[in-house]
């Protein structure tokens, strides 16, 4: 059913149910809004976005207020001009104005809405509480609340998108404030560190905790090797910080402005995604056997992935008792961390001691868990340092590099080898394409049975999607499998990772492998990327992960040389002693408060 | 304009002459299009403040498909300068209980919540066995209504109904966004009507004497009593019944102590009335009133009065929205920076000029009424703000 009305002048028809926003959107009319994001429900909290409805005295939050037959709306008349700016002076007056020092300036919608609107400072007296304390307990999120809107999208983010609830509201009146429980701080309580409440935040309040002061004093130190890994993602999302169209695939320039910026070694995390396919594929298919051949209860299927930090947190807080079903690999990023402070600095000849092994990753939970105290397997810190997509376009932008002029440059080797299978990693259930793709060879010696090796069913922002493989034609080692249907399901966002896992308890779950990622969209949504995030944003970052797929010569993970190389050089063989020592870990129960 | 001499009335304070279970038992023998239209044509209107028709409200939920409506009272009574609700709680219950179940009967709401402030907390015992005197009687004349109280937690905000229902949800007490109204999309969902105290007091009254006898009460604008909590510069202050319809003047004249300046109306969400408007101003005509009135002699500063009102808001609104939030924030810097001679006298204006936008830019009725009191003491008094 629709509902027909009018909107400065211009008649528009829209489904019922739709907001006046939403109607204004639809023919172009811009209305200004704060707290409103598309990926959270309405909240009418800031009133940025009031309208006037004729007949009616009061204006309306048009982001609240649903659309009626033959309503007239304004948008632009002095009367919501002059309450508009008021609104914005308001939330001027209670905020930390110090921009220039900030690190969402040029960014946030506050300031773009103070200078849209000619905010003047002067029109009201600042209610800033004074002596805010920064939180900065957490390895990965700060929080500052003089640079808090009180929007709620952070708390509606957590609550919403996450199912995590670490962030709610307390106190009330002018007391009210975003806080977490009991106030503790952010290390303390059961936050995941996904960073979604940064990419929803729309100031400074909530911002990754930066690192890129010591990355420079590492480059700057001839003692030091730099090496970087760059995630699968990254590259789909670097080029809108420095000014280019979402969905521009940016790797060849990223490589080079790494090099420029004097990183020693430029290093692909893609490697360690593919050999986390060949540990976590081996994974399965010993747990498979585990259960359907020999009996062992002990061994939990289905199994989980392991590669997204965010999701690893929220089963050690939320369901751990069902540690056992998560992959034991680590992820990528770890993975890599540890052969970069051992085999890479074999081969190199370098001291491990000497090493600076940074990571470049769409995510802010990667800083959380290079932190991890188990992610020391190489005798040292395994990864110094992780960075997101957003300190990475601030430190090109530092360097003082024209990112778009620059040419393209390989990745350095060893460990600089790609493959299609790793790029998708970036993309929500690419980790299940790229190890259907190994898997299913692995077991049957055949490609997996789907039209360009592209398994669609598990692609897409569905929340939770699904699907079926019937196993045929095994090879000797894998008989037990013949005729087996493998189901997986793939999860991203935790309130779906969360369904799955109530099914788990419910003992209802029908799946042997599950994919999961903590972000809505996967890594390319993930909370270290650039701001804004939405579907159609999404949506552009996954299609660039798609045709870098597409455009490699190799897409799939055990063909990738440099895999090949490492295990006869240095790991002997999936699930070896080597690899259980590196690339593998374990997990431990976490409060649940 | 209908000005009434200000007449004591003895309608909803009055002793049980008429058992209200009669009431009840007596009306819901009649037909429910009957009584709710008996509802409409008394002109009753909400007793709360915000004054919306009784009847039209019983309507538009009686017209709802629910499989299950309720019928929450609002004893949530925290507007300053307003105690009418509890000394009707104490002394005639059974008339509020007997218009909830007259609603929910209409309705067809088969469960009744008395929300009660925390601060109330020490009736809840005699309340608690006035509503098993009710259940019983529901059961016994086969009408399928319950009641229950429900403990508030505290703030003032809580007293508006979508804030309350969020509060009896266990959820933080903050109003939402309306549309959806409580009458569609209330408590856990479910259609719901919310009425304050007195409104289901008077519903009972309406149903025991007929709209014809109600109406003959008040004015054109507001049938009917009203209770008025009377405090302040007052030989006699306490609740007191009144028909609606007086001039403020001649309820300063049976109220004041000789010397009033002014008189807050409507508690501290209503408006101030000063000397000179006392003559022209009926109490009940344009604009409702919850009956909060507060009488200023000549002794008190209208700054700090304000000033109180403005530390009262500035806790109290919910926080979520910005005009209140903040704006109530900068109306009491404001003053004082006015006061200390930090800001012209001029920025008053600017004040007034926020307190608007706040009444019309704000979420709910707490942050749209502050302008009330705010214009009309700094309009009236504006040398007591300055000097």
């Amino acid at each position: 059913m629709s509902v027909n009305l009018k909107i400065d002048g211009i008649n528009v028809s829209v489904e019922k149910g739709s907001t006046i926003l939403d109607a204004a959107k639809k023919i172009n009319i811009k209305i200004p809004t704060l707290c409103h994001h598309e990926d959270l429900c309405v909240a009418g909290n800031c009133r940025v976005c009031i309208v006037e409805v004729e007949g009616k005295n009061k204006l309306e939050a048009s982001c609240a207020t649903p659309a009626e037959e033959g309503m007239i709306i304004k948008t632009n008349t002095p009367k919501i001009r002059n309450a508009r700016k008021d609104i914005i002076s308001l939330l001027v007056s209670e905020h930390n104005t110090q921009c220039t020092t900030c690190y969402r300036s040029t960014n946030c919608e506050l300031q773009a809405l103070s200078s849209e609107h000619n905010i003047d400072h002067e029109r009201f007296l600042s209610v800033l509480k004074p002596h805010t304390k920064i939180d900065k307990s957490s390895w990965s999120i700060e929080k500052d609340d003089s640079k808090c809107v009180r929007c709620q999208r952070c708390v509606r983010t957590c609550a919403e998108l996450q199912h995590v609830n670490a962030l709610t509201v307390s106190g009330k009146g002018k007391e009210m404030k975003i806080s977490t429980f009991l106030n503790l701080p952010f290390s303390d309580v059961v936050c995941t560190n996904c960073g979604q409440c940064i990419t929803h935040c729309p100031t400074g309040a909530l911002t990754e905790r930066r690192y890129f002061d010591e990355v420079w004093e590492a480059i700057g130190d001839p003692t030091k090797h730099v090496v970087v890994n760059t995630a699968p993602s990254v590259r789909v999302a670097l080029g809108e910080m420095l000014g280019m169209p979402v969905g521009t695939r940016v790797t060849g320039k990223m490589v080079t402005a790494l090099k420029k910026m004097g990183i020693d070694a430029v290093l692909d995390t893609d490697f360690t995604a593919d050999l986390t396919i060949i540990e976590e594929g081996h994974e399965l298919l010993t747990r498979l056997k585990s259960v359907l051949v020999d009996g062992d209860t002990s061994v939990k299927l289905p199994m989980m992935t392991s590669c997204s930090p965010g999701w690893v947190k929220f089963i050690e807080h939320m369901y751990p008792e069902y540690l056992g079903h998560l992959s034991s690999c680590k992820s990528p990023q770890q993975m890599f961390g540890a052969l970069t402070k051992t085999y890479y600095a074999e081969k190199n000849n370098i001291n491990p001691k000497d090493i600076v092994s940074i990571a470049i990753m769409p995510c802010a939970a990667k800083k959380f868990e290079a932190n991890r105290p188990e992610m020391r397997d190489s005798g040292y810190q395994d990864i110094d340092a992780g960075l997101t997509t957003r300190e990475l376009g601030h430190m090109i932008k530092q360097a003082g590099l024209n990112f778009a002029e620059l040419e393209d440059t390989k990745y350095d080797s060893f460990m600089g080898d790609s493959t299609g299978a790793a790029v998708i990693f970036g993309a929500t259930g690419g980790v299940m394409e790229a190890a259907l793709r190994t898997a299913y060879e692995v077991v049957t010696g055949r490609e997996v049975p789907f039209k360009n090796l592209n398994i669609l069913p598990v692609r897409g922002l569905e929340g939770i999607k699904e699907a079926t493989i019937k196993i045929e034609g095994c090879l000797p080692a894998w008989s037990f499998l013949e005729g087996a249907e493998l189901k997986i399901a793939v999860a991203h966002g935790l309130i779906n990772a969360r369904q799955i896992m109530d099914m788990i308890v419910a003992g209802e779950c029908p799946y042997h492998f599950i994919e999961v990622m903590a972000c809505p969209g996967g890594c390319i949504g993930g909370g270290g990327q650039p701001i804004p995030t939405n579907n159609e944003i999404r949506l552009k970052r996954i299609k660039a992960i798609y045709d870098e797929d597409e455009g490699m010569p190799i897409r799939k993970s055990h063909e990738n040389p440099e895999v090949t190389k490492i295990y006869a050089d240095f790991l002997e063989k999936p699930l070896g002693h080597t690899s259980h020592k590196l690339l593998h870990t374990k997990y431990r129960k976490r409060n649940r408060y | 304009m209908t000005k009434k001499q200000l007449k004591r009335v003895d309608i909803i304070l009055s002793p049980y002459s008429v058992s209200p279970y009669q009431v009840l038992i007596n009306t819901v023998k009649r037909s429910k299009d009957e009584v709710i239209k008996e509802m409409i044509n008394s002109g009753l209107r909400g007793r709360g403040g915000a004054g919306f028709p009784t009847g039209l409200k019983w309507k538009l939920a009686s017209e709802q498909i629910s499989d299950e409506k309720y019928i929450i009272c609002n004893a949530d009574e925290g507007e300053p300068g307003t105690f009418k609700d509890r000394k009707i709680l104490s002394e005639v219950p059974r008339k509020v209980f007997s218009g909830m179940a007259i609603a929910g009967w209409a309705t067809n709401s088969t469960k009744g919540v008395v929300y009660l402030r925390r601060e109330y907390k020490y009736m809840v015992a005699d309340l608690e066995k006035e509503i098993e005197v009710f259940n019983n009687k529901a059961k016994e004349i086969g009408l399928d209504f319950s009641i229950n109280i429900f403990l508030g937690a505290g703030a003032y905000v809580c007293g508006e109904e979508t804030a309350l229902i969020e509060s009896m949800e266990g959820k933080r007490g903050e109003p939402r966004n309306k549309p959806p109204y409580p009458i569609q999309n209330g408590f856990k969902g479910k259609p719901t009507i919310v009425g304050n105290v007195e409104t289901f007091a008077s519903a009972s009254m309406v149903c025991r004497y007929g709209a014809d006898e109600y109406v003959k009460f008040g004015t054109n604008d507001q049938h009917g009593s009203k209770l008025f909590s009377i405090s302040g510069d007052s030989p006699k202050e306490g609740v007191h019944e009144l028909e609606l319809g007086m001039s403020i003047e001649d309820f300063v004249h049976e109220f004041g102590d000789g010397d009033t300046k002014a008189v807050q109306v409507g508690g501290v969400a209503g408006f101030c009335v000063p000397r000179k408007h006392f003559k022209t101003t009926i109490i009940g005509e344009g604009q409702t009133t919850g009956g909060a009135t507060m009488i200023f002699n000549s002794t008190r500063s209208m700054y700090h009065v304000l000033h109180n009102y403005l530390d009262f808001f500035v806790e109290e609104s919910c926080g979520q929205c910005t005009p209140c939030r903040v704006g109530t924030q900068q109306l009491l810097k404001g003053i004082e920076a006015v006061k200390l001679g930090e800001k012209e006298p001029e920025y008053l204006e600017q004040l007034i000029k926020l307190s608007q936008t706040m009444k019309v830019a704000s979420k709910c009725g707490l942050g749209q009424s502050v302008a009330n009191s705010f214009a009309s003491i700094v309009t009236n008094f504006k040398e007591e703000m300055i000097y």
